[in-house]
């Protein structure tokens, strides 16, 4: 998946894992089993700890017992990548070129270019792979044609560039005739694909949710301090989970229509469940929810488009220069509401 | 109004296809789909933008704006100023 990109994680600088303990200069080999730190690697990397570390080192790798025939895969060097590959490779015998990605996924790094023309041609090179084998084929992932030009590495190269299936679970069925299906070209963004990302999406917003919520328990508002948390609640979790189901193309709007949702309990609960407040004071809360509380999560939402696999530049601008203005506006105005309504609320108590 | 992504920058001209059928392999969505002649232009709106065709494309046939569809990235090089939106995914790549 392309993602709500950023930080320009994995330098030169960090240490690399290697997975063999093996020091063979040129080819390094691996297996097709997952072991058990492979999991916690990918458990760390979905929750976004270290999320620069998880990389691997660059270079070839040897699956099982490679001949000069053998096919050769290419990866990048993020962990979650490589691994993929290998265990959906798993009962081959085959080589993997692992192309330095600074620790990104195939696709990210596409488009950024470091899975590239350059870096395929400079690797290929680098480890010899002329005289390793002695077809003339790679298979790369087919994400990772944003930033390969199949043509370009066969001029420089000599290798012809094959492109393989979006996902590695499909390789098994692709290499019986190294023919992709229509569904193996396509990306999807199934329920599950979408709940994996929640955690890292949660990491980024968690503590000014948190504090938040604290300064309104500690102003003694517990229905606010609440509805912080279920603002978020509603962007980060609901929004990702229902995505598809929710009405609208726009990504603000249904952030606009699962945040209303979501507010609407706490504005009806200033009606009518605040019984021994003055009407104006109860109706004043209940459109502070229904302002304030929307916006958060049409604002989570934009920023999902990062992490969705199908959102253009061109559809994003146009979302973000339609909607933020009165993502700021909704929210700014509601906010202050809160904030001269709880003001009134502690003067009042004195 | 409420539907940011009805068009985008991608551009097809038929006339230099030589049908190699790069296009319909690449693309993620299924935009191009071959065909006897040219490849054709089925699905536009599908289209993210990615620059995979374009790249790939032998003769230039097909043109497109493509970069990062990600809220956070423009709105951070918006704010820092910088021209160019990088991503570097933060997690949800992957």
């Amino acid at each position: 998946m392309k993602g709500s990109c950023c930080s320009s994680p994995g330098c030169g600088s960090k240490p690399i894992l290697t997975l063999s303990g093996k020091a063979d200069p040129v080819i390094k080999s691996t297996s097709g089993e997952l072991t058990f730190a492979n999991r916690l690697d990918h458990l760390m990397a979905r929750l976004g700890v270290k999320r620069e570390q998880h990389l691997i080192e660059p270079g070839l790798y040897a699956l099982g017992r490679p001949t000069k025939e053998s096919p050769v895969f290419v990866s990048a060097n993020y962990t979650l990548s490589f691994d993929a590959l290998r265990s959906a490779l798993h009962g081959n015998d085959c080589y993997i070129l692992v192309l330095d990605t600074k620790g990104i996924n195939v696709w990210c790094a596409a488009g950024k270019g470091t899975f590239g023309t350059d870096e395929l041609v400079h690797r290929i090179e680098a480890v010899g792979l002329n005289d390793i084998v002695s077809h003339r084929t790679l298979i790369v992932p087919q994400l990772g044609a944003t930033g390969v030009d199949a043509r370009e590495v066969r001029t420089r190269s000599g290798f012809k560039v094959e492109f393989g299936p979006v996902r590695t679970a499909d390789l098994p069925e692709y290499l019986k005739t190294h023919q992709a299906t229509e569904e193996m070209r396509r990306v999807r963004f199934t329920l599950s694909d979408r709940i994996v990302l929640i955690p890292v999406e949660m990491k980024n917003f968690l503590i000014p949710v948190l504090v938040a919520s604290i300064i309104f328990a500690l102003l003694g508002n517990y229905t606010a301090a609440t509805a912080a948390i279920a603002a978020a609640f509603s962007g980060l979790v609901l929004f990702p989970i229902l995505l598809p189901w929710i009405p609208t193309t726009d990504f603000s709007t249904k952030g606009f229509l699962i945040g209303g949702l979501m507010a609407l309990p706490f504005a009806l609960n200033a009606c009518y469940g605040m019984t021994d407040e003055t009407l104006w004071l109860r109706s004043g809360w209940a459109v502070a929810y229904m302002l304030a509380m929307p916006p958060i999560s049409a604002f989570l939402g934009l920023n999902f488009t990062g992490s969705s696999t199908f959102t253009s530049v061109t559809g994003v601008k146009r979302e973000i220069f339609t909607y933020m203005p009165k993502i700021a506006w909704m929210f700014g105005i509601g906010i202050i509401l809160v904030i001269v309504l709880t003001s009134m609320r502690i003067l009042g108590g004195i | 109004m409420f539907n940011s992504y009805v068009s985008n920058t991608l551009k097809y001209n038929p006339e230099l296809c030589i049908n190699c059928g790069m296009c319909s392999t690449v693309c993620p969505h299924g935009v191009f789909s071959p065909d006897r002649k040219v490849a054709q232009l089925v699905n536009p709106k599908a289209c993210m933008e990615c620059g995979a065709c374009q790249l790939n494309c032998p003769t230039k046939a097909i043109k497109v704006d493509s970069g990062v569809g990600c809220a956070s990235a423009m709105m951070r090089a918006a704010v820092k100023g910088q021209k160019e939106v990088t991503c570097g995914c933060e997690g949800s790549c992957s």
